[in-house]
């Protein structure tokens, strides 16, 4: 059982969250020039990394907020949460 | 290479089973090879028996980190089936159920196939005619398929609830009789002794550690074991493909999961088929040994870790429970998890890559268990040709920028919700 701490609430139970994926995908820019290419890197691509991976949480089943969350994909230890417009501090 | 037969396991009793050839050896890594397939798993092995048989590619070093077969060729739920509604699909696992009816004999190894029938359980109108939809597909397809209903079912597996208030009563399924099982661990290594005995070097506890390019062309692989020079390369490492990609500057679409399975103590016969519960994300087989051997989702975040966590455990069997009531007095024997290359669009990436030489398979899902004599077949062709077979010619890179995706779930490219 994953630990995550919402930060909005503090630590719950994992099976209050569910997952986003990549936090480091940008959708590209509207209103300019969008290449295929970027379109389908958006789409398709992501980070896949061994270790230390940001990606998105919801806390769906308690304050409906999404976040980021820092983790490692080898070990599930969790380095750090914070708000969707921070940054991590670890 | 010794034959394995009734006559040769006799021969072996009087001398109390001391005299068996060993089924593989365990060779010193030789400085170039004609080919070298990366991972030692069902697909690899199979690439390297297939290249050897098929096209006469003998001179092949197959390398893999740990030992061969204990990756996801030892962690699946060993289920074998066609069942796809996509051409694409169809005709290529419909390929890969052929060579599964006689694999035992081509590889004078029995690797246990038992075509039981699997059973995709449904549980509305609306699911009845869309299985009714896919089954004639199948069968315009060439591959076998039965629509049950409701009093077929309650014949084959009497203990399910069939009662008519629970949340997903059962109206139906659709039925492959074909489909069924085989010993995963028998099949890793039937290829293995096949391979072998056909001058392939199987090369164990051989990490790949880098590769050399040079103007866009491979020229060999650093290892553990020290560096050795090939013109072609297949890559065959599931989870770990990205690790590898990082090396080669290609970025995949491909995000790894962990994928959890789990198996009973063992009882008497009961369940004679595959059954799948999709709506209860749990599906169930009973082995030879008399364990319920079971499965479900992923556990929902990226995973590198090859185990998984509780409260996806918890999620798959109770809706096991919801379908078989009778299974809530089994003890757990044992859980385990295996890593998966999960593609955005569900299907498998059998295909050249930007540098000569080098080949991918890899993005095989929840689902390259029953693909292993298949996918080692066209992607043996695709290395010795330099071009793909047309079985994989839809199981491109390119697609994910044509747009011409093989989305069989219709799930879209997040994985953790298919």
């Amino acid at each position: 059982m994953l630990e995550i701490k919402c930060p909005y609430c503090g630590k719950r139970s994992q099976n209050e969250f569910s997952y986003g994926g990549d936090a480091t995908i940008k959708r590209p820019q509207l209103g300019e020039e969008i290449s295929t290419e970027d379109w389908d890197n958006f789409v398709y691509y992501r980070d896949n990394p061994r270790g230390k991976h940001s990606e998105l949480w919801h806390h769906v089943s308690g304050c409906r907020q999404w976040f980021k969350v820092s983790r490692d994909t080898a070990t599930h230890e969790i380095f750090d949460t914070c708000k969707m417009n921070e940054d991590f501090n670890v | 290479m010794q034959k394995y037969s009734v006559f040769s396991l006799v021969k072996n009793a009087f001398t109390n089973h001391e005299n068996w050839e060993v089924a593989w050896k365990d060779p010193e890594p030789k400085k170039e090879y004609d080919v070298i397939i990366v991972g030692g798993g069902g697909h690899g092995l199979a690439t390297a028996y297939y290249l050897a048989k098929e096209h006469g590619i003998t001179n092949v070093a197959i390398l893999e980190k740990g030992w061969i077969g204990g990756g996801n060729v030892g962690r699946n739920t060993t289920i074998l089936r066609s069942n796809y509604m996509f051409d694409s699909n169809a005709h290529f696992y419909e390929f890969g159920m052929k060579l599964w009816e006689t694999l035992s004999q081509e590889l004078n190894y029995n690797v246990m196939y038992s075509p039981r029938g699997i059973i995709n359980l449904a549980h509305s109108d609306a699911q009845m005619n869309a299985y009714a939809r896919r089954g004639n597909s199948m069968r315009l397809n060439g591959i076998d398929a039965i629509l049950l209903g409701r009093d077929d079912l309650k014949k084959m597996i009497p203990f399910a609830d069939f009662s008519e208030t629970c949340r997903f009563p059962i109206h139906g399924g659709l039925m492959q009789p074909r489909g069924g099982t085989a010993r995963h661990d028998a099949v890793a290594w039937g290829y293995a002794r096949q391979a072998d005995s056909m001058g392939v070097d199987i090369i164990q506890n051989c990490e790949v550690t880098g590769f050399d390019v040079n103007n866009g062309k491979i020229e060999g692989v650093q290892t553990s074991r020290g560096n050795i020079k090939t013109k072609k390369v297949g890559l065959c490492v599931a989870g770990s493909t990205t690790l590898l990609a990082d090396m080669l500057n290609m970025r995949l679409p491909i995000e790894a999961h962990v994928l959890q399975a789990c198996v009973s103590e063992p009882v008497k016969p009961l369940l004679h088929n595959v059954v799948t519960f999709g709506a209860g994300h749990f599906y169930c087989s009973q082995s030879d040994k008399g364990e319920m051997v079971m499965g479900g989702d992923l556990d929902g975040y990226n995973s590198y870790a090859q185990r998984g966590n509780m409260p996806m455990i918890q999620h798959v069997l109770t809706g096991g429970l919801a379908v078989f009531p009778n299974f809530s007095r089994l003890k757990m024997l044992r859980t385990w998890g295996g890593i998966m290359d999960m593609s955005m669009d569900g299907s498998p990436i059998i295909d050249k890559t930007h540098i000569e030489g080098v080949y991918l398979n890899c993005g095989w899902c929840y689902g390259g268990f029953k693909a292993t004599p298949s996918s080692g077949f066209v992607f043996a062709h695709t290395i010795a040709q330099d071009q793909v077979h047309e079985l994989n010619s839809d199981f491109n890179l390119e697609r994910f920028h044509t747009g011409k995706i093989i989305d069989e779930k219709g799930v879209g490219p997040k994985p953790w919700i298919g």
